[in-house]
Formats: structure tokens, sequence, C-alpha cells
């Protein structure tokens, strides 16, 4: 438990959010589930690696990424198919052998490889897009000790954007929260 | 033996049995999330690489100075330097494309179907076998470049308007190789990209240089460990994986199809697709092995790449291995079974013809020296496993000289017939491109995170989170699970958990 007699000045605009510091995921996630009980709604957990039922717990929901991919391989599909057709049926018809010049079977191969390109690249540059990378600074590495969040501690942030938020009264709350080992306040500004 | 294995795989945890020289388990000593950081981290960021690594290193950087004087005359002397020559206009340069581009898949195979599988043995041995995927495709993506014989116009392969009004020939399987590498070698540089960006993230907080911080800071991309990024991370991951698999499948497929669907007895057969991904897969593992040994000695490792890892590469190993000497036999039968005159001419010439010593030679490394596998007792001990290891990469090497030489220089007609033999070139080339994979393996463990810093830690979370549950005081608010050290004789879940992703 952080000492709750160490009361630092009162935030002024320029305040992010306030961030606990937990040992272990078991801990954090009671905490968010307790935090979210009192009725905080913007936050966010910064751990070392995926807690699972994290984003349940902070009622986290977003299905675009799927999405995205689905529409991604779609278009891959159709493009590689229509390029295909394109060039060996329109604009350059050859007769190989007497083959059909609207051959689809060996359309197929390219077309399954542009379809996987084209989810894969919705993929990993929706994840990208979406988590809003390359982001080179956040406010949250303006907390105290958060380069450990990528080591081996757990941090809860709620944000002073939350309806309920209250410098003094969010801090206390979070300071009586079990497992909690620091609260500090994040500063706002990206640089 | 093995069902040992499985039923103690099968429980909670059965204790003592790490100290009997008969590890199982995947995570060995007393590991903390930290103490994991810090040997992994350390390996890139504060430890000096051992003395062998200089050695390795400087070795590989040689050849690569042979590779690079073999590909300037290639350029200036033409294709015919090396031994290709009516009537087997592949050679070499063809074997060595296929033989590497099978050794990636095993790399392929450990990251994405393992993950979709629920393997988390995976964790520790994934990132490196992705690289040796990317490495080995850079190795093989050379050979077909460079035979097309002006490599400079090889863009004329891909689709693009232009104003030669040329286009690709899509009925043509050499031009669906085009897009099955291209995109096999793209896919695979995302996959282990993203898979790398959390880890950056910890290099980044533990460089003390500032260049170290800002060179990983650049690739970490600003990542900062939010339970909304994870939430999407994870999501593209398992949806990458997903799409990989079929990708890895079928990019062994098509390479096989540059055979299967040409007339030449010995390439036009069926069973080419999954005998050749069989084959790759048992490629890969036997590298995997070659370069996880020493990795795992030099480095250290034996705590996180563990015994177990080991006979379970070799049980892959073993299985694939089957399903390759399974196909040679069905090579066989289908020569007799045809009672084609040129289906049965290719098998005497396999058997009895001039180049008979290498059939026999890769019956012999693929079908024979695996089998020992079959002994618990080699599957733990490493310089068994190496020496299967170097069969298996030496068999697969011959495997596909059976299919191309053996098969070109003896086709319909007797007049044509020829005999081809390697130049002096075609083996500078090949040791070159063994070089740039060593060199590239060697500066891949210098400067990137050799073994998943991030999956390491949720496998000891697993592993601390089901002990708790296990002694009956799982409310875990606590605060001491990552403090304790790793209890000995304790078992991660072999088998899949039932709450990876499924929550």
């Amino acid at each position: 438990m952080a000492t709750a007699t160490h009361v630092e000045a009162p935030s002024g605009p320029g305040l992010y959010g306030m961030i606990a510091e937990f040992d272990d995921s078991e801990a954090l996630l009671a905490a968010v589930r307790r935090t979210r009980e009192e009725g905080y709604r913007n936050m966010d957990a910064y751990t070392p690696f995926p807690v699972h039922g994290m984003a349940e717990a902070l009622e986290f929901e977003d299905n675009r990424l799927p999405w995205l991919i689905f529409l991604g391989g779609l278009g891959g599909a159709a493009g590689g198919y229509a390029l295909q057709y394109y060039i060996n049926v329109i604009d350059l018809p050859l007769n190989i052998g007497g083959k059909p010049l609207h051959a689809w079977p060996n359309f197929i191969p390219a077309t399954f490889e542009t379809t996987i390109l084209l989810a894969s690249f919705a993929a990993v540059f929706g994840m990208l897009f979406l988590n809003g990378f390359p982001r080179p600074h956040h406010p949250i590495f303006n907390a105290k000790r958060i380069e450990l969040a990528s080591q081996d501690k757990f941090f809860l942030c709620v944000e002073a954007g939350d309806p309920r938020f209250d410098a003094r009264g969010t801090r206390l709350f979070l300071e009586r929260l079990p497992g909690v080992r620091h609260v500090s306040e994040v500063e706002d500004g990206d640089d | 033996m093995a069902t040992q294995i499985t039923k103690t795989n099968g429980h909670g945890g059965v204790p003592g049995d790490g100290s009997d020289g008969q590890p199982e388990r995947f995570l060995e000593g007393n590991h903390t999330y930290q103490t994991l950081g810090d040997k992994i981290g350390a390996i890139v960021l504060t430890q000096k690489p051992p003395r062998v690594w200089f050695i390795v290193a400087a070795l590989a950087f040689l050849l690569v100075n042979v590779l690079l004087a073999t590909i300037t005359y290639l350029l200036f002397k033409g294709v015919g330097l090396w031994g290709i020559n009516v009537p087997s206009g592949w050679g070499m340069d063809i074997i060595n494309f296929v033989w590497w581009i099978g050794i990636g898949h095993a790399g392929t195979l450990i990251s994405a179907i393992l993950l979709l599988l629920r393997q988390q043995w995976r964790n520790s041995i994934n990132r490196f076998a992705e690289a040796m995927t990317i490495f080995a495709v850079v190795c093989a993506g050379l050979y077909p470049l460079l035979h097309t014989g002006r490599p400079w116009l090889a863009y004329w392969m891909f689709p693009y308007p232009n104003w030669l009004a040329l286009w690709p020939q899509f009925r043509s399987p050499l031009i669906w190789d085009v897009f099955a590498v291209s995109t096999y070698m793209t896919v695979s540089l995302l996959f282990w990209f993203i898979g790398m960006i959390p880890d950056f993230a910890t290099l980044r907080d533990r460089a003390r240089s500032r260049f170290a911080q800002i060179a990983y800071g650049a690739v970490a991309m600003g990542w900062n460990g939010s339970a909304k990024n994870w939430h999407r991370y994870e999501t593209a991951y398992l949806i990458l994986a997903g799409l990989s698999t079929p990708l890895v499948l079928s990019v062994h497929s098509i390479v096989s199809f540059d055979f299967a669907v040409a007339v030449i007895p010995g390439f036009h057969a069926t069973i080419f697709p999954p005998y050749f991904v069989a084959g790759a897969v048992f490629a890969g593992f036997a590298m995997v092995l070659t370069l996880g040994l020493p990795i795992r000695h030099l480095y250290n490792l034996k705590d996180l790449i563990t015994a177990r890892h080991l006979d379970w590469m070799a049980k892959v190993m073993l299985t694939t291995g089957l399903i390759v000497f399974y196909g040679y036999l069905t090579e066989l039968f289908y020569g007799w079974y045809s009672a084609n005159v040129y289906e049965v001419a290719l098998v005497q010439n396999r058997l009895f013809g001039p180049y008979k010593w290498v059939y026999y030679a890769l019956l012999f490394c693929n079908g024979f020296v695996p089998q020992i596998l079959w002994l618990q007792k080699a599957r733990y001990n490493i310089a068994i496993l190496f020496t299967v290891s170097m069969f298996i990469n030496v068999g697969m090497w011959l495997e596909r000289y059976v299919i191309i030489p053996v098969s070109l220089s003896r086709d319909y007609l007797p007049s044509s017939w020829g005999y081809y033999t390697p130049t002096v070139f075609d083996w500078s080339m090949f040791i070159g491109t063994m070089g740039l994979f060593t060199l590239l393996m060697a500066l891949f463990m210098k400067f990137l995170p050799a073994i998943n810093i991030f999956e390491m830690k949720d496998l000891l979370h697993r592993m601390t989170h089901s002990h708790k549950n296990g002694h009956g005081h799982a409310n875990g608010t606590d605060g001491h699970v990552t403090g304790e050290p790793l209890q000995s004789g304790f078992l991660p879940e072999g088998t899949p958990s039932a709450d990876r992703n499924g929550g």
C-alpha cells in the first residue's frame, strides 16, 4: 500500500490520469473489475504480456479488425482473379496448346496467393492503424515506472477524461485497492 | 517410454521429475518475469557474443564473399557457368531453391500451425525458427532470380502495365511460383516483425545506451503494453497465423506443381504436393535442430529450450520422415503399377542407373537413419540428434537431386539422354548461400530477441497460475506470484488450455 499521507499538489488541467502499479496480473484484473464497479469507464491497463480476460474486464470491444481482414481477403481474391482474367482473356489472349483462354483452374493458385497477401496486409497494417502506431510518444510514457510495464509490473491508469475522475478521490480509491504498490499522477502532453 | 511422458504431461505436476536428467518441462529453473527478460534481453543488450560467434560470423562473411564473387562471374558469363545444359536445363540451382524453401517451412509451421493448435511449447523456439524461414527464403529466392539469366529484368514476371504490352502467362506454374514465393516472403516478414513489436518495447525500456533506446524505440513504434493494443494485437496475430497456415501449405504445393504439371517421368505425379509439404517440414525441423542445438549450448539456453522441446521436435521429424519415406515407396509402386514403359524405365533408372548412389544415399539418410529416433534415449541425446538432423539435411538435398537431374537427364528419347554434372560454380554458389544464411542468423542472434520474451512470460504466468489453483488459493490478489521462484517439478499445460483466446 502506498503511503496515503504523501499528498501531491492538486493537479491542474495538465493531467492525463492516475496510475496504479501492481505486482501481478490477477491483482490487476481484480482491480480493473473493482474500478469499473466504482463507475469509472475511461481507463486502460498496461501489462508485459497479454492478460486473458483483461479486454472483457475493461469491457473493451473492437471487432473492426477481423472485418478489415475479411475485406482485405475479399479484395485480394476478386482483384487477383480479375487481374488474371483481364490479362489472359481480354488484353493478351494467347492460344497456348489449345487451352481455353479462361482456364479458371489455372487462375486459382495466384488468386489464392493474392487473397492471403491482401488479408495479411489488412491484418498487419489494420492492427497498426487501429492502435495508432507508429506513435513515438504517448502521455502514458510520462508516468513514473511505466517502463516496467514491458518488464514485470502491471499498471492501471484511470484517465482524467472520465466523468467520475477527481484527482484526490481517484487517488484515494486506487490506493485502497488490494495489491496496489504505487499510485501516481500522469501528466498530459505529447512531448 | 513415450506414453510415460504423455502421462506426466497430462497431470498438473509431478514433483522431482526434472532433477533426474529426464526433464519433462518447457521452462526450467527458478525464473521470474524479470529473469526471463534479463536472460533474453542480455543476449542482445549487454552480453558480449561468445568467441565462437565471431569465428562463425567471420567464416560466414568469407563465404558471402564467395557467393558475391560467384554471382558477379555468373552475371558476366551467363548461366552456362553452372552445369545446366540440354537435357538437364534444371540442376543444382533448382535443387537448392527447393531445398532452401523447404527448410523455411518449419519456421512457419512452428509459429503459425502450432499457435493455432495451442501448443505452447513453441514459445521458446518460434522466433528463431521464423528468422530461419526468412533467411532460407532469401537464399532460395536468389536461385530462380539468377536462373532467369537476366535478373535485372525479373520485374517482368510481375503484372504491371508497360509499353511492351507484355503480361505474365497465368496458365504456367512458374508464374504461380512467383506469386507463391513472393507472398510467402512478404507474409513471413510481416508475421516475424509484428511478433517482435512487444519485445522491441521491452528492449527499448531495458536499453542503457541512447542509440539502442532510439533504435529499438523506433521499431517498437510506440508500444506501451496497453490492454486495448494487446487485444487488437492478439486478434491480428491469431488471424495472421490462420492465414499463414494455408499459405505455407500452398507454397510448397505450388513449388511441386512446377514439377507435377510437367510431363517428364518422375515429375508428373499427383502425390507431389503432400509429399513436398511433408518433406519441407521434415527438412525444416532438421534445420531448426541443426541451428538450435549449437545456439542452445552457446547461449546457455537449456532452461528455455528444454530437452523436452528437443524430444518433441525429434518426434515431428520422425513422423514427417515416415510420410516422406511413404512417398518414396509410392513412387516405386506407381512406376510398377502404371505399367507405363517410361515410368518403369524411371524406376529402373533410379535403382540401377548412373545416379543409383544418389538414390541409395537418399534412402539411407531419410529412410534409415531417422528410425533411431524411435528410441527415447536417442531423442534426449544431443550428439545423436545433431547427427540425425545433419543426415536429414543432406538427405533432403539428395531427394531433390533424384527428382530433378535424374529425371531430366533421361526422358523419352534415348538419343537425347545426357548426364548432369555440377560445376565448381554450382558448389561455390551453394556454399555461398550457406554463408549468407549463417551470417544472417548470426546477426539475428546479436541484434534481435532470439526468444519471444512476452510469450515466455505468458508461459511462466500460466505455470504459476495453475500452480496456485492446484494449491487452492487462487484469488490472486496477494501480489506475490511473480516474486516466488517456480516450484521444481511443476508442469505447464502441455495440452491446450481452455482459456487461451477463448474468453
